[in-house]
């Protein structure tokens, strides 16, 4: 008997394999024995596939898919917890919300949502946008506004670049003043995308 | 300065997943080796709110597979089961389990078991098998040794 022998009882390969089936269990049993703190999914939409975490306090992430995942897992473990864990089951009510959103039949989403990874400041713009119902558009000098900040229009807009909650947190309503759409953190491309979706006749007449 | 909060848990699993499955295929036998697995993993899931990603997280996971083999085969011992040393199915691969090896292997005392998978199976230097069973270097040294005695002996 040598060592070469015991690496026999088990190859490198077979080990992956073997561990990756177990792993499907695993993650049924932490979330069994309520082991997941930031439970995490995938959901396949128009926008392209979006990265969703959902915490016991709610939803605290939406990615998009040209987002590095891991450096999104990063900023959980670093700021909510480091259970992150994969979960279809915990991330289910998220997804059929945003379908049904995608599929024009929701517009608004009913979630609780995890402000921790937020700053003060974006949390209150973030508030001051989630005013702004479906289907209309308000500017970033509107929202300094509200939040009694008048000269504050490009932290505004800062501070809606750094939204962890896009789609479901609407900061795609908030346009510049000429009607421009200026900027996303997404791409303009989906805020465009979402704000046809929405239907604002004054944007897109036709 | 390293970086204190461990990483996000499923990064954890994917690192090191491969390497525990690896060690409990040899260290608590291929049929059980599943169920250790999920246990170790999930002791893991409980603590890791407290861990602290010191670079060792590699020789903590490795320390609680050992602990819940070395028990696994001590509630095995209390509550006997009518099984063969050797596995009732073989294991799914290319090459055929070497079922002598198995059952040699399957003979260990839980603990010297445990030590010479650390040392031949995952390669890991004496100073670190000591970490993980929570003994002297000399102490994993005589395990592995004893072990391969047996080994020898029987194969």
């Amino acid at each position: 008997m040598n060592a070469t022998e015991l690496k026999g009882l088990i190859s490198r390969t077979d080990a992956r394999e073997r561990a990756r089936n177990a792993d499907a269990l695993l993650r049924g049993a932490a979330e069994r024995d309520g082991l997941i703190d930031v439970a995490v999914g995938t959901v396949d939409s128009p926008v392209g596939e979006l990265f969703v975490a959902v915490t016991t306090k709610g939803l605290a992430c939406v990615g998009f898919d040209d987002q590095d995942r891991r450096e999104l897992e990063d900023r959980f473990a670093e700021g909510l917890s480091p259970r992150v864990v994969v979960s279809p089951r915990a991330t289910d009510d998220v997804r059929r919300q945003l379908d049904e959103y995608f599929g024009g039949a929701r517009r608004r989403f009913e979630v609780g949502i995890d402000h921790r990874l937020m700053s003060p400041f974006v949390r209150k713009v973030m508030a001051q946008t989630a005013k702004v119902p479906y289907g209309e558009v308000s500017t970033y000098g509107a929202v300094a506004k509200g939040i009694h900040h008048p000269d504050a229009a490009r932290a505004v807009g800062a501070a809606l670049g750094q939204n962890p909650i896009p789609i479901v947190l609407p900061c795609h309503r908030i346009i510049g003043a000429s009607g421009n759409l200026t900027g996303y953190a997404g791409g303009l491309h989906r805020k465009e995308f979402l704000l046809r979706l929405e239907g604002d006749p004054m944007l897109f007449p036709g | 300065m390293g970086r204190q909060t461990p990483p996000p848990f499923e990064r954890f699993l994917e690192q090191h997943g491969p390497t525990v499955m690896r060690f409990l295929v040899v260290a608590v036998g291929p049929e059980y080796a599943d169920d250790a697995y999920q246990e170790t993993f999930l002791s893991a899931l409980r603590a890791y709110p407290r861990a602290r990603d010191d670079g060792r997280l590699d020789r903590w996971i490795l320390r609680i597979a050992s602990r819940t083999a070395i028990d696994h085969h001590r509630a095995r011992a209390r509550r006997p089961e009518p099984r063969a040393t050797l596995p009732d199915r073989p294991l799914a691969g290319p090459e055929p389990p070497d079922d002598a090896l198995l059952a040699a292997v399957a003979s260990l005392p839980p603990k010297q078991r445990a030590a010479v998978a650390l040392r031949h199976l995952l390669d890991r230097p004496y100073p670190e098998i000591a970490e993980i069973l929570g003994c002297s270097e000399e102490a994993a040294r005589a395990n592995v040794r004893a072990g391969l005695v047996t080994l020898r002996e029987r194969v």
